[in-house]
């Protein structure tokens, strides 16, 4: 771990190693040195991230579109982008499915990445490092590899999950798997997304979890054992308790991504499909995905995806200051 | 337990650790053994797992052109352009806050580090929309820089979350003795604490490089020119255009993958130990 130096990191009152070469009595460094330092990033986050979310919002009440982008202003159409998004199926249906899909690949994330994580924590020292680095290659595969490579395994000609499908007997998976096409619908398009995503998120929750078995006392398992308590026992009662911390942020982490999952959805199903819609690929479909772009229209869905998620990062927020991580 | 149960334990343990190897490695090691085989191995009805006549024509076809108008090595030279310029800008930017988000209490100092907890919340997948009418209006559309510029601001709030225990950790003690010594600000810095936070620095700075390296939005929207895209724009556009060529498209891809996981499995201790720093208060 890194925060092995509490005493030496945050000494109260002491002044700046900007200081002079005397002992650094004055207040002078501290005055502005630290405001010189992280002036830079405050003044690109501010440029780049919050201006830009206020943008949403104003943009959100107006009407860009191709007259606007060639220059003319916007046009304020009051709250008729929101109007005709509540009135929209396709809306509601993409909000189902971000739902949905989040539900599931959550859940699965990490039920597996958990299980993952208490593995590697009973494996030998070589076997675990050995495993963890294999899960590193599902982490680290960029995006728009992993949803070609899915698309390629469940894909029609050639794809090795319809030909293995096809091997078993008819009775248990059904037959004619040999030409199945997993991206005619949302629901199958779906399933390939969620077995990609799981498949690039388990490692992240299992190492997080690694990372804080190590740090939990062995007496405590001990003790567990000698009472009597199996496995389950010892995971709801010792385990979870102590590592709830750590759960809370891998869920709100998980919860995040996988709702705004954009670039494997969009490589499966593209843009013409909208059946296969979430909200993300929703949003940025009005906004650029026609001749006739509505910016506005974009930016209002993206403002419902944002404010969903602004509640899940205040839950963030509280936990990640209720254990001391901004002090 | 007798000797004999914990041996067939400690089996299956190791059988189940195999497996999970095998799930996790599967997908990448299907995509590079497909990109080595002849087509008529690939569209073959009873598919193997590695190639039993390797050939280097799909790469052939990738490097060499004739997936697209532009030369392969023109899409590689903007990818690590830009995240190398990721990698430098956001680790210069992110050392000098971590030093004082590390080493100074301040006002607004809590406010400073609430908000990077929040803006790596934000679903920058909606920020595209009015980032693309910021760039249109400063002209910096279609332009390598105007995507560095978004690259940084992205990379650089986590790279300060995880810079901070690095610089946290190195002894206050050094630097007070390095400038009884005479050393100034500046020196103290250069001498003392960045060879310190070096270690630190390359574990952030490869995330930062994934980051870049990686990003598919914006690089998409924002870039028109074929001799403008990126690696991942590239691999996109050849999918869409031809979705069946699986031969070369398994090449870029393996092309595009191999550096990333790389540069991941060298670092990764370091990478896990800043990702969880400071999860469970010991």
């Amino acid at each position: 771990m890194l925060d092995t130096a509490p005493a030496v990191r945050r000494r109260p009152g002491r002044s700046a190693p900007s200081g002079r070469a005397r002992p650094r009595r004055t207040r002078r460094g501290p005055r502005y040195g630290p405001y010189l330092l992280i002036a830079p990033t405050v003044v690109v986050i501010a440029v780049l991230m919050f201006w830009p979310m206020v943008q949403i919002a104003v943009m959100s009440f107006q009407k860009i579109g191709n007259r606007q982008l060639r220059g003319e202003p916007a046009e304020n159409v009051g709250t008729a982008n929101f109007e005709t998004i509540l009135g929209d199926p396709l809306f509601w249906q993409s909000l189902r499915q971000t739902v949905l899909f989040a539900a599931v690949a959550v859940t699965a994330t990490l039920v597996l990445g958990t299980l993952v994580g208490l593995l590697l924590n009973r494996l030998g020292r070589r076997m675990s490092r050995f495993v963890a680095g294999g899960v590193m290659v599902a982490w680290a595969t960029p995006p728009v590899t992993a949803a070609i490579i899915f698309s390629w395994l469940f894909g029609t000609t050639g794809g090795l999950v319809n030909w293995l499908l096809d091997l078993l007997p008819d009775a248990l998976v059904g037959g004619g798997w040999s030409d199945y096409n997993w991206f005619a619908a949302p629901l199958p398009t779906y399933t390939v997304l969620t077995v990609c995503v799981v498949w690039q998120s388990c490692p992240f929750v299992a190492v997080s979890v690694l990372a804080g078995l190590k740090s939990l006392p062995g007496e405590l398992y001990e003790a567990a054992r000698v009472d009597g308590a199996g496995p389950w026992r010892a995971f709801w009662q010792i385990t979870f308790p102590l590592l709830k911390p750590i759960f809370m942020v891998l869920v709100v982490m998980s919860v995040i991504w996988d709702f705004k999952v954009f670039t494997q959805l969009f490589i499966m199903a593209g843009m013409a499909n909208r059946d296969a819609f979430n909200l993300s690929l929703y949003a940025y479909s009005e906004a650029f995905g026609s001749l006739n772009p509505k910016l506005g229209m974009g930016s209002a869905i993206a403002l419902v995806l944002t404010a969903i998620l602004l509640v899940v990062t205040a839950v963030y927020v509280r936990v990640m200051v209720r254990q001391g991580e901004t002090a | 337990m007798s000797a004999r149960t914990k041996g067939v334990r400690k089996a299956l343990l190791n059988g189940a650790g195999l497996l999970v190897f095998a799930v996790a490695v599967f997908p990448v090691l299907w995509m590079v053994s497909t990109a080595f085989k002849p087509n008529t191995e690939i569209f073959s009805t009873t598919p193997r797992p590695l190639p039993a006549h390797p050939t280097l024509q799909h790469f052939d076809l990738v490097v060499n052109g004739g997936i697209a108008e532009v030369p392969f090595w023109v899409y590689l030279r903007n990818s690590a352009l830009l995240a190398l310029g990721t990698v430098l800008v956001s680790s210069l930017l992110a050392l000098l806050a971590a030093t004082a988000v590390a080493r100074f209490r301040f006002r607004f100092r809590t406010t400073f580090l609430i908000m990077l907890l929040v803006v790596q919340m934000v679903p920058i997948e909606a920020l595209v929309i009015p980032l693309f009418l910021d760039l249109k209006r400063l002209d910096m559309l279609n332009s390598l820089a105007g995507l560095l510029v978004v690259y940084i601001a992205f990379a650089v709030p986590f790279a300060i979350w995880m810079l901070r225990g690095f610089v946290a950790a190195v002894p206050r003690e050094l630097e007070d003795a390095a400038a009884i010594d005479g050393a100034g600000p500046v020196r103290t810095f250069v001498a003392v604490l960045l060879p310190l936070v070096a270690p630190g620095l390359v574990a952030t700075s490869i995330f930062s490089f994934i980051t870049a390296w990686n990003e598919f939005i914006f690089a998409f929207t924002f870039l028109d020119d074929q001799d403008r895209y990126t690696l991942p724009i590239m691999l996109q556009f050849f999918f869409g255009r031809s979705g069946n060529a699986w031969g070369p498209i398994m090449a870029a891809s393996t092309l595009l993958t191999v550096p990333v996981i790389a540069f991941f499995l060298l670092v990764q201790r370091r990478m896990v130990a800043g990702l969880t720093a400071g999860a469970v208060k010991g």
